[in-house]
């Protein structure tokens, strides 16, 4: 974190590049490190949370090492972007902005990620999935469990937004 | 003055405001929820739209500035039809309560668009809510992001811990990282409670509760400290209860905020604790319910009998800094001229007497010399000795708004690393005790390098080559050594505050409470002479004081070297016009001090003490030499609104009325003479204090015969030059005055010695830097020092009875990681804490804020008292204690 911070000069501009840096390195924001953005820019926590909150691209939590975006725009939407949704809810057992318990895969729903033409779309890390149905799904799903070793398993789930406000007291308050 | 015509009528409007400005100004009223006098416009919630001729579409009435000949219109159907929508969209989104218009901002809104419920169907979705803080909730039903409560914190008060967070329909109010309300770095002062237009932001107690339709609002002054914050008492009539508390917007003093104590701290007032009936100690020791007939007569019998046995001189009287002018004029009148003795004194000599003493002999006049408006106009703030966020936390956001505005650069000087010192451009920590080599050494830097204000020493001051000569010494090396601040601090510190074009300095108990006390003052006074800082608005030396009438205790008269209005009682001018003011004869020797009477009291020389509002058992330092003196003294009378821990060593006990009960006036930091107003009626027989001192002096066989605290503040005006043109009729009228105040035509004085020095010449006195009494060494190797914490008061006797309080405070001893670590302790663990004079044990607050080798102790509570440490060395001219250093010890348990 500090390697990241001393190429920076401390003005308030440089906040969402920082964020970006950070998560780029630890995969999402924690309070901690929060708190040390907000002390090395001088602005509030308060503030800086309120822009990893706005933004989507930012994470509060640990990601899965898979992040699986499924578009539920329009044009999916009409081609049956729901169904494929709920195909990959069940194959991986975890709802939308939830992440499983090992630390396998992250879900996200998506408005449009710019492939009408190829509806219903899933993203899977970097690449696009286009004309997904159920056989297209269960094989992709399969490749990436191989990858990774195992994939469906139950237990605690972590969630974006349920966990927020649950961690222990912030930095400022610490030790005072 | 642009000419513009809003709704057919023809308006003055002012230049730079905007329509919404001008039409309140002539009582058009534009429905509005984002906007807010004091949080400015921010244009987002979009009711207060309006018509303007010649522009395309509906503008709003908060961001658009006035033209010359604009015509507007704020009920057109269009302007209607657009409200509604808007207004009834937000209604859609919550759980609101509209039944009473006058409630919030919002259900007025509402009502004016006919509105009584949201004309669309319930957006279906689960909202949060925050109760984990014990005063305030936030209830996100409620919340219609108008972000006021966000400007609030961030703005007003400075506070910085609201934000908005999420995104879209989610979007909610987050303190901190979201953090539980009781979790986050909030303060609870409420100004988001103040600033809310929907009550999503609410007292506890309050929240989801019928309209109350009995409601009365009293406007007051606030019983804690010596802001004087105005407070609005919301009164149940019917139940004789005060159910909220409310800042009121646009004081003097205040302009709308408060704090933690101010808002929520009330539950004393209607506490089962409280006195209703005087009480007799028995012969068994027991203290039993009796009349007041039989209370006055046994107190006048043996006061009587005390005077004529032993002299007036063996009697005492302690008066009070949270009691009325009307009340301690009175008080000190009974003393002087019925018991015959100057023996008169108060807290004030444990807190400011060398304030008082200090700029009474450099400047000639011993209060603060400027005012808390003036704030903002000043280029440099230093604050040395001073908690103000803790202690004087609305003074402490004025100094914020201005440091946060950019005009204003702070320094902060204190052995604690303070949470303003997180707004100060420079923060030093110094060593306990070592102020005026810090001070000299500043004054060596600026002398050196030529930024005194030469003219102004030249026609205004003396003793300026003594002084001179004395801080030619404090090298920044030499400061270094005894102080521990670093010389390049010390270099930025005198720079800043030297170059400055007005710099004003605020200072408290870390200045005064040292057996060099009166030497601290002296070179404060001495720095804003030299920078030509005095008589200036925006600069000026700045006591603050810390009890809601400390600064009138003293004006009236309350010293025992001086009557009213600091005339003193050794020149015989000043006692001829009282003998034929009172028409008695007076005593013409000093009486004792606080200190001196305790002392008087275990020797055996005094026999009689007479408390009223005070509990020295737990303010005064050495608690055992205290209580060994309450054991020996022959008589003792204490009227308060608890059975203090004092109080229970009484003869007799007295029950007072509290503030909330009676109508009297109150003198805060700045000199500001304030109306309090009674709202509710007292407890079972509790009387008015002046109601008991006229009892007790008629008992005695005196003639008093006021008829009210009113016929008392006439006698006032009429002895007491500087409240001469003060009255209760006048008060009702304006703002408050600052004294001086000569006669009834004057405007009251914010800015003292603007023309020349109440002295005449202002005096520079070269001081030479002393030790403290006592100094660490190898058994008790810590500087203790001691203070007070934002949620408490005092001697708790007020505050420790809101439980909400007493949650989020409890007894501590703060010390450093370094030191913790060494002594392996762990925090929030108790320990043992040992002096010379006693010990107490208390939990570990192991932080960074404190230095190495020192430790804090707030001293409100009577389970861990803190005086039961401290040293009563005395600083020889003001008689004040050494509260702030002593060696102390301290060990795991």
């Amino acid at each position: 974190m500090k390697k990241i911070l001393s190429n920076f000069k401390g003005t308030k501009n440089e906040l969402i590049p920082i964020l970006q840096k950070t998560q780029k390195k630890f995969g999402y924001i924690s309070r901690r490190r929060l708190a040390q953005v907000a002390t090395f820019l001088n602005i509030t926590e308060s503030t800086v949370y309120s822009v990893v909150t706005f933004y989507s691209q930012f994470y509060l939590t640990r990601q899965g090492k898979h992040k699986i975006r499924v578009c539920q725009g329009t044009a999916c939407h009409v081609r049956g972007g729901a169904g494929i949704m709920q195909i990959v809810k069940n194959k991986i057992g975890i709802e939308p902005g939830e992440t499983s318990p090992d630390y396998m895969f992250s879900l996200e729903r998506v408005a449009c990620l710019g492939s009408c033409a190829l509806a219903p779309v899933m993203m899977v890390n970097d690449s696009v999935h286009g004309a997904m149905n159920r056989a297209k799904v269960d094989a992709l799903i399969k490749e990436l469990g191989k990858i990774s070793g195992k994939s469906k398993s139950s237990g605690k789930k972590t969630s974006q937004r349920k966990t927020a406000g649950k961690k222990s007291p912030s930095a400022r308050k610490a030790g005072k | 003055m642009p000419k513009i015509t809003i709704n057919r009528k023809k308006v003055k409007a002012n230049d730079g405001d905007t329509i919404l400005q001008a039409a309140e100004r002539v009582g058009i009223y534009i429905p509005t929820l984002c906007y807010h006098p004091r949080v400015g416009k921010s244009g987002n919630c979009r009711v207060c739209v309006v018509e303007v001729k010649g522009m395309r579409g509906l503008q709003l009435a908060c961001m658009l500035e006035v033209k010359e000949g604009m015509v507007v219109h704020t009920e057109s159907v269009n302007v209607k039809a657009a409200r509604k929508v808007v207004v009834g969209l937000l209604l859609a989104d919550g759980n609101f309560d509209l039944s009473d218009p006058e409630a919030n901002d919002l259900a007025r809104v509402a009502h004016h668009c006919g509105l009584k419920k949201a004309p669309y169907p319930k957006l279906e979705r689960e909202h949060s809510l925050d109760d984990s803080h014990p005063m305030l909730l936030y209830d996100e039903s409620k919340c219609i992001r108008c972000f006021r409560c966000i400007r609030a914190c961030n703005y007003n008060v400075v506070n910085e811990v609201l934000d908005m967070g999420y995104r879209g329909i989610d979007s909610r109010v987050v303190a901190d990282a979201d953090m539980p309300w009781n979790k986050s770095s909030c303060v609870a002062c409420g100004e988001c409670i103040q600033i809310c237009p929907t009550g999503a932001l609410i007292e506890k107690q309050i929240h989801n509760k019928p309209v109350n339709k009995n409601i009365e609002k009293v406007e007051t002054v606030c019983p804690y400290c010596g802001v004087g914050c105005k407070i609005a008492l919301h009164v149940d009539k019917k139940r004789n209860k005060i159910v909220r508390i409310s800042g009121v917007e646009g004081a003097a003093a205040n302009d709308g905020m408060l704090c933690i104590k101010g808002r929520f701290g009330f539950d004393f007032i209607g506490s089962d604790e409280r006195l209703t009936t005087p009480l007799i100690k028995d012969t068994k020791g027991n203290l039993k319910p009796a009349s007041w007939n039989k209370a006055f007569s046994l107190i006048a019998e043996k006061l009587n009998a005390i005077k004529k046995e032993h002299g007036s001189d063996s009697i005492a009287g302690l008066s009070s800094a949270k009691c009325t002018n009307e009340e301690n004029y009175a008080f000190q009148k009974f003393m002087r001229k019925e018991i015959g003795t100057n023996n008169v004194d108060h807290c004030a000599r444990l807190c400011h007497s060398s304030t008082v003493a200090g700029l009474a002999s450099s400047l000639g006049s011993g209060a603060m010399t400027n005012d808390i408006a003036g704030i903002k106009k000043a280029d440099v703030i230093l604050v040395i000795g001073s908690d103000t966020t803790a202690t004087h936390p609305v003074i402490a956001a004025r100094i914020k708004q201005a440091v946060r505005s950019g005009s204003t650069k702070l320094i902060v000087i204190d052995p604690k690393k303070i949470k303003l010192a997180d707004h100060a451009y420079i923060y030093a920590q110094q060593r306990c005790g070592t102020d005026v080599a810090v001070i000299n050494g500043i004054m060596h830097l600026i002398l050196k390098n030529g930024w005194e204000d030469k003219e102004y020493i030249a026609s205004r001051c003396e003793g300026f080559n003594e002084l001179k000569d004395e801080v030619i010494k404090y090298t920044p090396k030499y400061v270094e050594k005894i102080s521990g601040i670093p010389t390049e601090t010390l270099k930025k510190i005198a720079e800043l505050f030297g170059k400055a074009e007005t710099a004003a300095v605020f200072y408290a108990m870390g200045i005064t409470q040292h057996t060099t006390g009166t030497d601290n003052v002296w070179s404060t006074a001495n720095l804003q002479m030299l920078c030509g800082n005095i008589g200036k608005v925006g600069g000026g030396v700045n006591p603050l004081r810390g009890q809601s009438n400390v600064q009138g205790a003293c004006d009236m008269g309350c010293l025992p070297n001086v009557y009213p209005a600091y005339q003193k009682v050794i020149d015989k001018s000043a006692q001829d016009k009282f003998e034929k003011g009172w028409n008695a004869k007076l005593p013409d020797r000093v009486g004792l001090t606080v200190t001196e009477m305790i002392d008087g009291a275990y020797n055996g020389s005094l026999k009689a003490l007479y408390v009223m509002g005070e509990n020295p058992f737990l303010s005064d330092p050495d608690q055992h030499h205290v209580e060994e003196a309450f054991r020996r003294i022959d008589f003792m009378v204490v009227q308060d609104i608890f059975l203090t821990e004092t109080a229970q060593f009484a003869d007799v006990v007295l029950p007072s009325a509290c503030f909330a009960e009676k109508s009297g006036t109150l003198t805060n930091t700045e000199r500001r003479v304030q109306r309090l107003e009674k709202a509710v009626s007292a407890p079972g027989q509790a009387k008015e204090d002046w109601e008991i001192i006229q009892g007790i002096a008629k008992a005695m066989g005196a003639s008093w015969n006021f008829t009210s605290a009113e016929d008392i503040c006439k006698e006032i005006a009429a002895l007491a030059p500087s409240y001469g043109g003060i009255s209760w009729a006048r008060l009702k009228t304006v703002d408050g005055l600052q004294w001086p105040c000569p006669d009834s035509k004057h405007p009251g004085t914010p800015v003292l010695h603007t023309q020349g020095f109440k002295r005449g010449l202002g005096l520079m006195k070269a001081i030479e830097f002393k030790e403290p009494a006592e100094t660490p060494d190898k058994k008790y190797p810590f500087i203790l020092t001691t203070g007070r914490i934002l949620e408490q008061f005092h001697t708790g006797t007020m505050s420790r009875k809101t439980e909400g309080l007493n949650k989020l405070a409890g007894p501590m001893v703060m010390i450093s990681k370094e030191d913790a670590a060494k002594l392996k302790i762990k925090n929030n663990k108790k320990v043992k804490i040992e002096t010379r004079r006693g010990a107490i044990e208390a939990p570990a607050c192991v932080t960074e804020n404190i230095g190495r080798g020192t430790i804090y102790i707030p001293f409100h509570y009577a389970e861990s008292p803190a005086n039961r440490l401290t040293n009563p060395a005395l600083d020889p001219v003001a008689k004040i204690p050494e509260y702030k250093v002593c060696a102390a010890k301290v060990s795991k348990t």
